[in-house]
């Protein structure tokens, strides 16, 4: 959407150079999420539910305050909720809103085969282009986040757009819009670093959570979705956040290694038997044409 | 019912019977269909295939059913020729003789029966890339459907999908090369169904051997 305003950096599928690739930079941009003061209040699932125009989902109640166990392709924004007993005895609630991190390097965009389907903008923000999706779920299978979810009856894969169509126009997504502890900042991805870090800093000297710190792991280049937790050691805690997640590694072979050999195996096979037919021939040439050989 | 060492009139002898023929075009059409749609998911630079058959969507729908098309007719090619695809000591020669093979000099290949050695090993690993392919093909056909803590299962079938079928890719060129273009009379036997006594003597001798021994009527030479 809205790709007037917004320049596409790279696409997914493609053959050759991208049309328009960086011909205009912009400033990357970031969610940060402050978990520490989140107080799991929904108004964001809700906001980016009304935004997106979804239609009802039903929630499933399994006694905790999660509203569901995961994302789904028309609920892109999730706040998970773990209870966590500390060393001590006493008890947190981590939550943790959950959405599409708009990697620098995305592993849906890698993995995707289908022209144009996947874009990442100058901005950063990966969006899906739905009418491109031929529906293989590749992406599904490159996301390390579990994020990309598939419908069935449209047979296209969906997720968190980060608001393009907001964006483009200069505004926060409806999901920063909506929190009402502020816990939710939007802006550039170097202003967003360093409130983050601001925060964390804050956490470690004034209120005794000595491993504070910013989530924006490195493994897929840094993420468009950046977090401060209460213990950066352990985002496993925060309904899995995976603490050092990349592209799998056998996608990362399938189209890496594996792609080029093969390419090379299929040209040179080709070319191989073609040399081979101009220097030894059919296997019959010396024969006497053969009586009625083919009839 | 008409089998294959049948001799037929004018020096010509049956060597694929029409149950043979039919499956083996079922197999090649739906394995052509699956290369072509596979080759258009596997590069963005085959991607223009897919929309000459259909578009991407309508490819990535149809693949999966063709898939299942070509599994069941290699399964019956199994059924068909397992028995006779079994290697034999003469085999193992024949591979060691493979530069003689390669060099068009087919007096000093040992003498090989209905099926050579190669032709052995493009079946068995056609056997083998389906099944693989089939169980790989499943999950990638409903990736929605894994959960994400047996996640592993969609890398490793996103791997060995296209591993497979590059093998197959691999048998598939030498196939169409020595049946169209090294072999004469090879095309023609797989939609025809016969080939000369000429053809078997040359490179089935042990299958020429049983032809004619176990026919009353003498090949004309």
């Amino acid at each position: 959407m809205s790709q007037a305003t917004l320049r596409v950096q790279k696409i997914s599928g493609h053959a050759g150079s991208v049309p328009g690739e960086d011909t205009q930079r912009q400033y990357t941009v970031a969610k940060l999420v402050d978990t520490t003061t989140c107080i799991g209040c929904k108004a964001c699932e809700v906001a980016c539910v009304e935004w997106n125009d979804m239609p009802f989902s039903p929630t499933t109640f399994d006694n905790t305050y999660q509203t569901m166990p995961e994302t789904r392709w028309n609920y892109w924004n999730l706040i998970t909720f773990n209870e966590h007993e500390k060393e001590d005895g006493s008890l947190m609630w981590l939550m943790r809103k959950n959405q599409c991190m708009h990697c620098a390097e995305p592993g849906c965009l890698a993995a995707c085969p289908s022209d144009g389907a996947i874009v990442q903008y100058t901005n950063g923000i990966v969006d899906f282009q739905q009418d491109k999706c031929i529906g293989c779920g590749y992406c599904i299978s490159g996301c390390p986040f579990n994020i990309p979810k598939f419908n069935k009856e449209t047979k296209r894969v969906y997720k968190c757009t980060l608001c393009t169509d907001r964006v483009s126009e200069g505004l926060e997504p409806a999901c920063i819009k909506a929190c009402p502890t502020g816990c939710l900042h939007f802006g550039s991805k170097e202003d967003m670093l360093v409130l983050a870090n601001q925060r964390a800093t804050q956490l470690k000297d004034n209120y005794n959570f000595p491993n504070a710190g910013v989530y924006d792991p490195q493994g897929v280049g840094g993420t468009g979705v950046i977090y401060v937790l209460h213990d950066a050691t352990q985002p496993e805690l925060y309904g899995g956040l995976p603490s050092n997640p990349t592209i799998p590694l056998m996608v990362k072979l399938w189209k890496g290694p594996l792609k080029w050999l093969g390419n090379l195996a299929m040209v040179g096979g080709v070319i191989g038997l073609f040399v081979h037919y101009l220097r030894f021939g059919p296997k019959d040439r010396d024969d006497a044409p053969q009586e009625g050989a083919q009839p | 019912m008409s089998e294959t060492g049948q001799i037929l009139p004018r020096g010509r002898v049956l060597r694929y019977p029409f149950a043979e023929r039919l499956n083996h075009w079922l197999a090649a059409f739906s394995y052509i269909y699956l290369l072509l749609t596979g080759l258009a998911f596997w590069s963005p630079w085959c991607f223009w295939i897919a929309a000459a058959l259909g578009g991407g969507q309508t490819s990535r729908t149809v693949h999966p059913w063709i898939g299942l098309v070509f599994f069941i007719a290699i399964m019956r090619m199994y059924s068909l020729w397992a028995p006779q695809m079994r290697s034999t000591e003469s085999d193992k020669q024949w591979w060691r003789s493979l530069r003689h093979y390669i060099q068009n000099e087919d007096d000093k290949m040992p003498p090989a029966g209905r099926y050579n050695a190669g032709q052995k090993a493009l079946f068995w690993s056609f056997f083998y890339s389906a099944i693989i392919l089939l169980l790989t093909g499943v999950i990638l056909w409903f990736p929605e459907e894994i959960p994400w803590n047996l996640r592993w299962l969609r890398y490793i079938a996103v791997f060995l999908h296209p591993v497979a079928a590059l093998a197959t890719i691999a048998n598939f060129m030498i196939h169409i090369y020595m049946s169209v273009f090294a072999e004469r009379g090879a095309f023609g036997s797989v939609i025809r169904g016969d080939v000369s006594l000429e053809f078997a003597k040359r490179y089935h001798p042990e299958w020429y051997k049983e032809i004619v021994g176990g026919s009353s009527s003498s090949p004309r030479k």
